[in-house]
């Protein structure tokens, strides 16, 4: 099945619209995206996942989450998603932030950003939109920067490397 | 003070500028006379401009004419497509997680 990834950014708004099809019934894309248990199975970019320490899916509640590679490494930043409002297998709206492991901010350069994430059911697929808006666009850069790469991983700078080098490629 | 092309657009009025020098060069004064601020402010935003390395001068006679340099801009494109990629990759591990589920339940 041919799956649909849209990814476009609004830099006047500061918001990166994301719309993506998924191959499975509504009831379990949202599961996927609210249910700790899920989400630890496929959140966080490679070589990273997500391990949930707290999470309570309710308006007023959050989700309390580090990135890690392995289980036996012992997380240095937290990041917290509160949830602002919830319309059940409809949308809901997060306050994204990093912390400290008891979700106590921290001072890490960067405010919070809102996410909006939308499900749509269609015919044997569930259509998702993502609307995360930062309060600047040098805040992207630092949760890139900060959220993702902090150790010091290559990832990040090989997809660098991978963009500059099309860039040469294509001239 | 760290200096990069997103303290250069987390200005609305850096960003006009950038907008306006992108058509063609522009004189200090003629790029003042876009906006309802002051000479000194206008100044000052194109020093951080320059600072962030996204201004390029010409000498005109006994003019100064700024032009921005394109190459720069991209720095954010590169920055954007890395998080792209990022949930590329992290919506492909849904996919197969999604996929376990299914299989899971017939």
């Amino acid at each position: 099945m041919n799956l649909l990834f849209d990814f476009r950014v609004d830099k006047e708004t500061n918001t990166i619209h994301i719309t993506r099809e998924f191959a499975a019934d509504l009831d379990v894309v949202w599961d996927a995206f609210t249910k700790a248990e899920i989400l630890d199975q496929w959140m966080g970019p490679k070589p990273y996942r997500v391990q949930t320490k707290e999470m309570d899916f309710r308006v007023g509640g959050r989700w309390l989450y580090t990135m890690i590679t392995s289980d036996n490494e012992a997380p240095t930043r937290y990041s917290l998603a509160e949830f602002i409002e919830i319309h059940p297998k409809t949308d809901f709206t997060t306050k994204n932030s990093f912390s400290d492991e008891n979700g106590n901010p921290v001072n890490s350069g960067f405010t919070f950003s809102m996410t909006k994430n939308t499900f749509k059911a269609g015919v044997e697929k569930t259509t998702v939109q993502i609307a995360k808006k930062m309060s600047s666009l040098a805040e992207l850069e630092q949760f890139i920067a900060g959220g993702y790469y902090e150790k010091g991983m290559a990832m990040g700078m090989n997809n660098l490397d991978e963009y500059l080098l099309s860039l040469v490629v294509s001239k | 003070m760290r200096r990069d092309i997103f303290q250069a657009i987390a200005d609305p009025t850096r960003r006009a500028i950038l907008v306006l020098i992108a058509v063609h060069a522009m004189t200090p004064n003629a790029i003042a006379e876009h906006f309802d601020i002051t000479r000194q402010s206008i100044s000052k935003h194109l020093r951080i401009l320059s600072e962030c390395e996204l201004l390029a001068q010409k000498n005109e006679g006994r003019e100064i004419f700024y032009e921005l340099k394109l190459e720069k801009m991209k720095e954010i494109d590169i920055w954007l497509d890395q998080f792209r990629k990022i949930m590329e990759a992290q919506f492909q591990r849904l996919d197969e997680v999604l996929f376990t589920i299914k299989n899971k339940k017939k």
